[in-house]
């Protein structure tokens, strides 16, 4: 669906995006993750044919975006971040205006409009002035336009930012499920967002593609160290034998919490030991109230690629 | 050809929509209508329009077209619509055109509130319809010519007070200016300037002559700043 090789942007003396290089394949939600001003707005540009590029070559459904831009852009849906609209038309009177500069014929527009008032829950607004809507009922309306020729790519830049919770959980849905019809792109700087709802993450900084690949697979990478935590109660020293024969384990260390033993144990890249641990407890007929594995390491890996970036743009 | 339909008829409706459109229609009929009666009911003055038409309807338009088009361009660079405008599948070419016709077309119902003008005449003596009908398209040609000009200015900032002064200066400058320049230079500086001159190919459509030489000025000069304002688009991509 989108190839990109080599691409590279600069302004001035300024790299912003630095020789990276991906594919896209149809279908399912991609999503460009990254820390601010890490080249996701640039990349997204270049792609929606907004900007071109200073080296490299990108192409989408098989089209090149400088050559072929026209093309690709009757295939792309854009959302740019800060979702412009014209404050002084009503939103079905831009929906319209939008679809007659796609060439839509008049019954394409009034069944895509239906069609995307209905996914968007434009509702009743469709019909009040956009300058009167909430920055959420304006993202909606921006979207729906984006979707409105039925595209083959959705390109959403930071869809979610400026969104009150309850806007950012339904938007989050919506995108989920356009996933299922269409190929959707979107840039985040919320890991958890992408974690949410994205197939496949590229995460971004400097400029430079850092890493590739599902969440699940990046969180694996990068929690090389699976720690668990289990809340038992037996005495420590039966704890900490036990535990060290269980395959695995590298690392057991325990703390007094209200009566209860807090266990913490490192294994090895790859080993799930919450099983071995529960079936330990019920062999030694040990109390066990709590076993979870510690999260969020993937985070870890994000605060490391944003700290370095700051380093990399200092110099 | 349906996309600049579109993108003008977009404009056209934005104006009846835009609070500042209709300040500006007020001071335009409030000026016009204080030079023709000024002018026009004076004490022997005669019953034409040729004195509202000679200098002060050049004036008005001078300082009204440019605040009609300051926004066309200006304001989508400014709020980021220019973005999903760009990216739409439309050519650089098709939305200045729409724009252009856009307030094209607005200038036009502005110049149709003129026809009270002719009617007032006509009650006092006879109208000469086929001087009228030069008189129009003189305001036609100088009008497109102004809407054009404007129009690049527009596109070369989002800070639409600066694109009105420098549409202003420069309008200024071809039109009243240019002639004045032209005595303090001899040969073919002097040729070129009273050339440029605006107001020279206007007033033969004022005295009821139209020269395809004039004709094919404000045509050419219209054309040129549509051009340079599709350029200026273009150029805005790589920024």
């Amino acid at each position: 669906m989108v190839r990109v090789e080599n691409l590279t942007k600069r302004y001035g003396s300024f790299l912003a995006v630095d020789n990276i290089s991906f594919a896209v394949q149809r279908g399912g939600v991609l999503g460009f993750l990254g820390p601010n001003g890490a080249g996701k707005t640039t990349t997204i540009r270049i792609l929606s044919c907004f900007h071109p590029a200073s080296g490299g070559s990108a192409t989408i459904g098989g089209y090149d975006v400088f050559r072929q831009s026209i093309d690709v852009r009757r295939r792309v849906g854009y959302l740019p971040e800060s979702t412009p609209l014209y404050p002084e038309m009503r939103a079905r009177e831009y929906l319209q205006f939008r679809g007659k500069l796609r060439g839509m014929s008049r019954d394409e527009r009034t069944s895509g409009i239906r069609r995307v008032a209905e996914r968007c829950w434009l509702g009743s607004f469709i019909d009040r002035p956009i300058n009167q809507l909430s920055k959420g009922m304006k993202q909606r309306v921006g979207l729906a336009d984006a979707m409105l020729h039925d595209p083959d790519l959705l390109i959403l830049d930071e869809p979610t930012i400026g969104l009150d919770p309850t806007q950012i959980r339904e938007t989050r849905n919506l995108i989920k499920d356009l996933g299922e019809r269409h190929t959707v792109m979107l840039s985040s700087h919320i890991l958890s967002e992408v974690e949410q709802i994205c197939d496949q993450t590229i995460i971004i900084a400097a400029g430079k593609i850092v890493a590739t690949g599902s969440p699940q697979d990046l969180r694996d990478r990068f929690s090389e160290q699976g720690r668990v935590v289990a809340e038992i109660k037996a005495e420590h020293k039966d704890i900490e034998e036990e535990t060290r024969k269980i395959t695995g384990i590298q690392q057991v260390t325990l703390a007094d919490a209200n009566g209860w033993v807090r266990t913490t144990v490192s294994a090895k890249a790859g080993c799930d030991v919450r099983e071995d641990l529960f079936k330990l407890a019920k062999e030694k007929n040990w109390a066990l109230r709590e076993l979870r594995r510690e999260g969020a390491t993937l985070e870890d890996f994000f605060i490391k690629v944003t700290a370095e970036q700051q380093t990399v743009r200092a110099q | 050809m349906g996309i600049i339909c579109t993108m003008a008829r977009r404009e056209l409706g934005a104006y009846f929509l835009s609070p500042i459109a209709y300040a500006v229609i007020a001071i335009y009929l409030f000026a016009a209508g204080l030079a023709f009666g000024l002018g026009t009911f004076a004490n022997s003055a005669e019953a034409s329009l040729r004195n509202l038409l000679e200098f002060w309807m050049v004036l008005i338009l001078v300082f009204v077209l440019p605040m009609l088009t300051m926004r066309l361009i200006s304001d989508e660079l400014r709020s980021g619509t220019i973005e999903t405008l760009m990216t739409a599948p439309v050519t650089e070419s098709q939305i200045v055109l729409g724009k252009f016709f856009g307030a094209f077309a607005f200038y036009l119902v502005l110049l149709a509130t003129l026809a009270i003008y002719p009617i007032l005449l006509e009650m006092y003596g006879d109208m000469d319809y086929k001087l009228l009908f030069c008189n129009v398209m003189g305001l036609v040609l100088l009008g497109g010519l102004y809407i054009a000009t404007s129009l690049f200015f527009s596109a070369c900032t989002k800070h639409q007070v600066i694109a009105v002064l420098a549409s202003f200066f420069l309008l200024a400058l071809m039109t009243f200016a240019s002639q004045g320049l032209a005595q303090q230079f001899d040969g073919a500086i002097r040729a070129a300037l009273q050339q440029l001159s605006v107001r020279t190919h206007y007033m033969d459509f004022v005295r009821g002559l139209i020269d395809t030489n004039h004709v094919v000025f404000f045509v050419t000069t219209t054309s040129l700043f549509l051009f340079l304002t599709v350029k200026r688009l273009e150029m805005q991509r790589w920024q």
